[in-house]
């Protein structure tokens, strides 16, 4: 079996694996603490949740600086560019075909690694709430040197509640993303590459099956 | 002769041990003295001195500009321009919600004055240079005191007080303490400011004997076994004119640190020492900039022991017994909960402030001020600030609060003559229509001689009592739900403050999708089953 698998090619390599898990980890943190900041509950202490709210934000910055160096300077941006072509069946599948036994029918290749429907989600993850928690989570940060002409138009509330609004974004897009990655032939089929960078051959069923 | 046996070694070594100690303590105590006079070698300090006043008199033979300096100082006028308001307050101008005003009451609120012999308080305080009192503040001994009721004099002859206490007060003796004269201290400022209201504690809230000789965890300043602050050592003086002021008040210091060499020093802010930016985290230094270091770094006021009057109701005062005597109940702690003479009082130890915005301008209600009646609490005193200011923050305060007389006519509050051996006085008469009456005559402020009593507000800035840095508030004491600033206007605290229906949209939005992948994946485990059957 592990003949086989090097004989493949990677699909997730080895900065993206870095760059996926420990992205989860920092913004499990950060829901962590981001909601004890915002009142939900007490569990570090006000002062202990904002130093490592503050700290894991730094860190997730720097992270996603690296992130967008390596895909741009990779190509691997490619992989979220939306499409049409085969959404609707990827979305016919999860909401019908599934429950009738179907088969996915989208197969992964390295060129293109993601599913049209995955593709769109991820690319709203990295477009549309990522920066909205990023830009809004800096002015909260930096809220006392504002300068005064945007002091004039905008308020500490209203960036606390875009901020607090993409934190939910964020749950609900996790939930969603977790549970999809447990729709594979098994539960951890899909999570397995993620952590070995090797997706299971698809011809090797019986294989797979026994594992 | 003795044999050395190990038990007698064990003594002579003790007593070694004992005599070293004493030794070094002598050495301690021989360290040279900060100052370069003797106050007991000086001639003219070597007589008898039957009068305070004569002493002031030995004092500028030496100290020739004392008293023109003290003159100028508002300890000595009571008087006060304020150059924001434009009104001109002072002791003797002011009315408070404790005692009223000074005006004829004056032997006895005058026993503060840090002088002799102002009677009256229609004129200016007494001309003469020797009517200056140096020793209330430049006594080092303790034995110099003002007596209560002489104008500021301390007495020249054994005097029973509180009368009808049987407690005798001796004459001071005025050549000890006139050769033991020092720079201020503790005791001396506390003498009048720790009293202030008519009793320990009574007024500040943040003042009172306890700081005599305070623990760290009382006040890390003034700490007896630590920094062991002199009141001057912030209140910083320039010929005898004294920085700080609680009717303008340097709410938001942004000079920082002051330098000796760079003019007038005026400290008494907590910046002049500590630099707006004494925190290591940025962001506590940053809540600099909205919150006084008072609102975090005094948790709590009135915390040395010393209870501060809280409610002061004059208009149940005057209730005697059967007999036409004087009332004076007390709570289980002996504190003076009713008396006859002043009305209903309440107490509050370790006390949570009050927290409001403060740019450091304090308004007065005066005398001659008419207010609306209609919305009581009437403020005799009104601090000034906002949250789009940029010159406040948020400041800790004790609110006083009571019931006072007010002129029901004229809609203005109302001068009381409480104090004097005469027919007309309330503490002596138990009327106060005479009381309001005679206060009005000897005034010339209207009375039409109808009067009520209206609920009052004082609000006293909290800037004594600081603790050691690790009993500072805990972040969560403003940032929660429960949070000390709850209500204050402008400010959105994270902790505290949310919007209802975001947070109800959000969880809402968690929950459905949690429910939909509950659903999707117990659907899907059925649809197997029955794809496989």
């Amino acid at each position: 079996m592990n003949q086989e698998s090097t004989s493949q090619e990677m699909i997730f390599k080895r900065f993206e694996r870095f760059w996926h898990w420990s992205q989860a980890l920092l913004i499990f943190t950060l829901i962590g603490t981001g909601f004890e900041i915002h009142g939900s509950y007490s569990l570090l202490s006000f002062a202990t949740a904002v130093e490592v709210h503050t700290f894991a934000a730094w860190a997730l910055i720097v992270l996603w600086v690296f992130a967008i160096f390596w895909h741009l300077t990779t190509g691997e941006w490619k992989h979220y560019l939306p499409t049409s072509k085969g959404l609707f069946a990827v979305a016919y599948y999860y909401a019908v075909g599934a429950f009738k036994g179907e088969d996915h029918p989208y197969k992964k290749t390295t060129n293109a690694k993601h599913n049209p429907l995955q593709r769109l989600a991820y690319l709203g993850f990295k477009l549309l709430i990522s920066p909205v928690i990023w830009v809004s989570g800096m002015l909260y940060l930096f809220y006392s040197d504002w300068p005064a002409a945007l002091a004039d138009v905008l308020s500490l509330q209203s960036v606390a509640y875009v901020h607090t609004a993409a934190a939910f974004a964020m749950m609900v897009f996790i939930i969603g993303h977790v549970y999809m990655t447990t729709l594979g032939k098994t539960v951890f089929s899909h999570i397995k590459p993620m952590i070995t960078g090797y997706e299971e051959p698809e011809k090797q069923e019986s294989q797979a099956k026994d594992s | 002769m003795k044999t050395f046996t190990p038990s007698l070694l064990l003594r002579l070594l003790a007593l070694l041990l004992l005599t070293l100690f004493l030794v070094g303590n002598l050495q301690a105590a021989d360290k040279p003295s900060q100052t370069t006079a003797d106050h007991s070698k000086f001639k003219v300090l070597q007589g008898e001195f039957k009068t305070a006043p004569e002493v002031t008199e030995a004092c500028l033979s030496c100290h020739t500009e004392a008293a023109s300096q003290v003159k100028k100082t508002t300890h000595w006028t009571w008087l006060y321009d304020h150059e924001e308001t434009g009104q001109q307050l002072g002791k003797s101008k002011v009315m408070n919600s404790f005692c009223g005003m000074v005006v004829t009451n004056e032997p006895r609120c005058t026993s503060c004055h840090i002088g002799y012999g102002w009677k009256d308080m229609n004129q200016p305080p007494p001309e003469a240079d020797s009517a200056v009192d140096c020793l209330v503040c430049h006594d080092t001994t303790g034995g110099y005191k003002k007596f209560p009721v002489l104008s500021g004099l301390p007495t020249e002859i054994p005097r029973e007080w509180p009368k009808g206490s049987g407690k005798m007060v001796l004459p001071p003796d005025l050549t000890e303490i006139a050769q033991h004269v020092g720079a201020s201290n503790r005791a001396t400022c506390g003498s009048c400011h720790f009293y202030g209201g008519g009793g320990d504690g009574v007024k500040h809230g943040d003042l009172d004997s306890s700081l005599h000789n305070p623990k760290a965890s009382l006040d890390v300043h003034m700490a007896a076994d630590g920094l062991n602050f002199s009141c001057s050592e912030c209140h910083s003086t320039w010929g005898h004119d004294v920085a700080g002021s609680r009717y303008q008040v340097n709410a938001k210091d942004t000079q920082g640190v002051v330098n000796p060499g760079h003019g007038k020093v005026k400290a008494a802010s907590c910046e002049s020492c500590h630099n707006n930016d004494p925190h290591p985290q940025a962001k506590l230094n940053q809540h600099s900039e909205k919150i006084a270091c008072q609102s975090c770094h005094i948790p709590e006021y009135a915390r040395g022991g010393v209870a501060t009057k809280m409610w002061w109701d004059w208009s149940t005062a005057g209730r005697l017994t059967e007999e036409g005597k004087q009332i004076n109940q007390k709570d289980e702690q002996g504190r003076l909960v009713y008396s006859s003479q002043k009305g209903d009082f309440g107490y509050g130890e370790n006390v949570v402030p009050t927290y409001a915005w403060f740019n450091g301008t304090v308004e007065y209600t005066q005398i001659e001020d008419e207010f609306d009646v209609s919305k009581p609490p009437l403020g005799v005193n009104r601090i000034q600030g906002s949250a789009g200011d940029p010159d406040s923050r948020i400041w800790p305060f004790k609110v006083m609060r009571g019931k006072q007389p007010y002129d029901t006519k004229h809609n203005t509050l109302l001068a009381t003559h409480v104090f004097g051996a005469d027919d007309t006085s309330f503490w002596k008469n138990f009327d106060w229509h005479k009381a309001l009456q005679e206060a009005s005559d000897k005034t010339g402020f209207a009375f039409s001689g109808e009067y009520d009593f209206i609920e009052t507000t004082m609000h006293w800035p909290i800037t004594h009592m600081v603790p050691s840095a690790d009993q500072a508030l805990e972040c969560a004491a403003c940032h929660s739900a429960d949070s000390r600033l709850a209500g204050l206007p402008g400010i959105y605290m994270p902790g505290h403050d949310s919007n209802v229906w975001l947070d109800r949209l959000g969880w809402l939005a968690v929950f459905l999708t949690l429910a939909g992948v509950v659903v999707h994946r117990v659907a899907l485990s059925i649809s197997k089953r029955i794809n496989q059957a």
